[in-house]
């Protein structure tokens, strides 16, 4: 779809009449981002697909309720990340809520990995072996932090937006992403750290 | 306040300060405790460039064939372009 319907606002109150052309729009600019979130929150093709189709379908189902309260992106996201949610409590049923409770305070400052990997060129930071590896990384983190981490720092969410979406406090919402971020550091350190070491050796 | 006690205040107020939110007077506290700290430095530059990596990371494309069985699903075929 061209550039210019894309940036064209879309009009809520279209929607809620049950414009299709409206909903259409809304759809070819939100699925991407929508999948691209639910691939990072279900880690497999077919589930981001389903969750896909289920979110825009619910969402087509509640536009007339729709209040406006929330804005467009937030409340898409937020039906996405309950359904993501959903289909992992179905598949693991072992898995964390997003509800819960963050780990206690002594666990954030265990371990803190002291490696300088800024330096590494881009080309070892970014090629196809570090990219599967931040994949990992991102992967391993409890639900709870990933999902305010993807929102946040990948989907570019502000802190506000994202509590919105998670129907969290801001506060809860930032010691999440403290958390999540310095999980990943530390990951992220390690892996590096590492590679560093080899191109040492060699 | 001793350095460890310090280094721990950083790293609770390490994120608001990468986000730009932290309080003038704390980030006042916490720039000069970076100056004296190298480890400090360390978890602050790796942490900006994890926040970094994954903010540019590309992200998955939606498949082709996964957009068209959305928009079957949906019922708005006539829209598929």
């Amino acid at each position: 779809m061209s550039d210019k319907v894309q940036t064209v606002e879309i009009s809520v109150e279209a929607l809620r009449a049950g414009d299709r052309g409206e909903f259409a729009r809304l759809v070819e600019k939100y699925s991407a981002p929508i999948y691209r979130l639910a691939l990072r929150i279900v880690n497999n093709d077919q589930d981001a697909e389903d969750v896909l189709q289920e979110t825009f379908l619910k969402a087509y189902r509640s536009l007339p309720k729709f209040e406006g309260r929330s804005s467009l992106n937030t409340w898409l996201y937020r039906i996405a990340v309950n359904e993501a949610l959903m289909l992992l409590r179905q598949r693991r049923p072992d898995s964390v809520s997003i509800d819960e409770e963050v780990e206690g305070e002594d666990s954030l400052l265990d371990a803190v990995q002291i490696v300088d990997w800024c330096c590494l060129p881009e080309s070892e930071l970014m090629d196809s072996e570090a990219r599967k590896y931040l994949d990992i990384a991102i992967d391993r983190l409890p639900k709870n932090l990933q999902v305010v981490f993807i929102l946040r720092d990948i989907e570019d969410l502000s802190i506000r937006e994202t509590a919105e979406t998670l129907g969290l406090t801001e506060t809860a919402v930032k010691t999440r992403l403290l958390r999540a971020r310095l999980h990943l550091r530390n990951q992220l350190s390690s892996y590096y750290g590492e590679r560093m070491a080899e191109i040492k050796r060699q | 306040m001793n350095k460890h006690t310090t280094c721990q205040n950083l790293l609770h107020s390490m994120s608001d300060y990468v986000d730009g939110v932290l309080d003038e007077s704390i980030c006042t506290d916490l720039e000069r405790h970076l100056r004296e700290c190298e480890n400090c430095r360390v978890v602050l530059n790796t942490m900006k460039k994890t926040i970094e990596i994954y903010h540019t990371l590309p992200g998955a494309d939606i498949p082709e064939e996964v957009r068209t069985r959305l928009y079957k699903k949906l019922e708005l075929d006539d829209y598929l372009r």
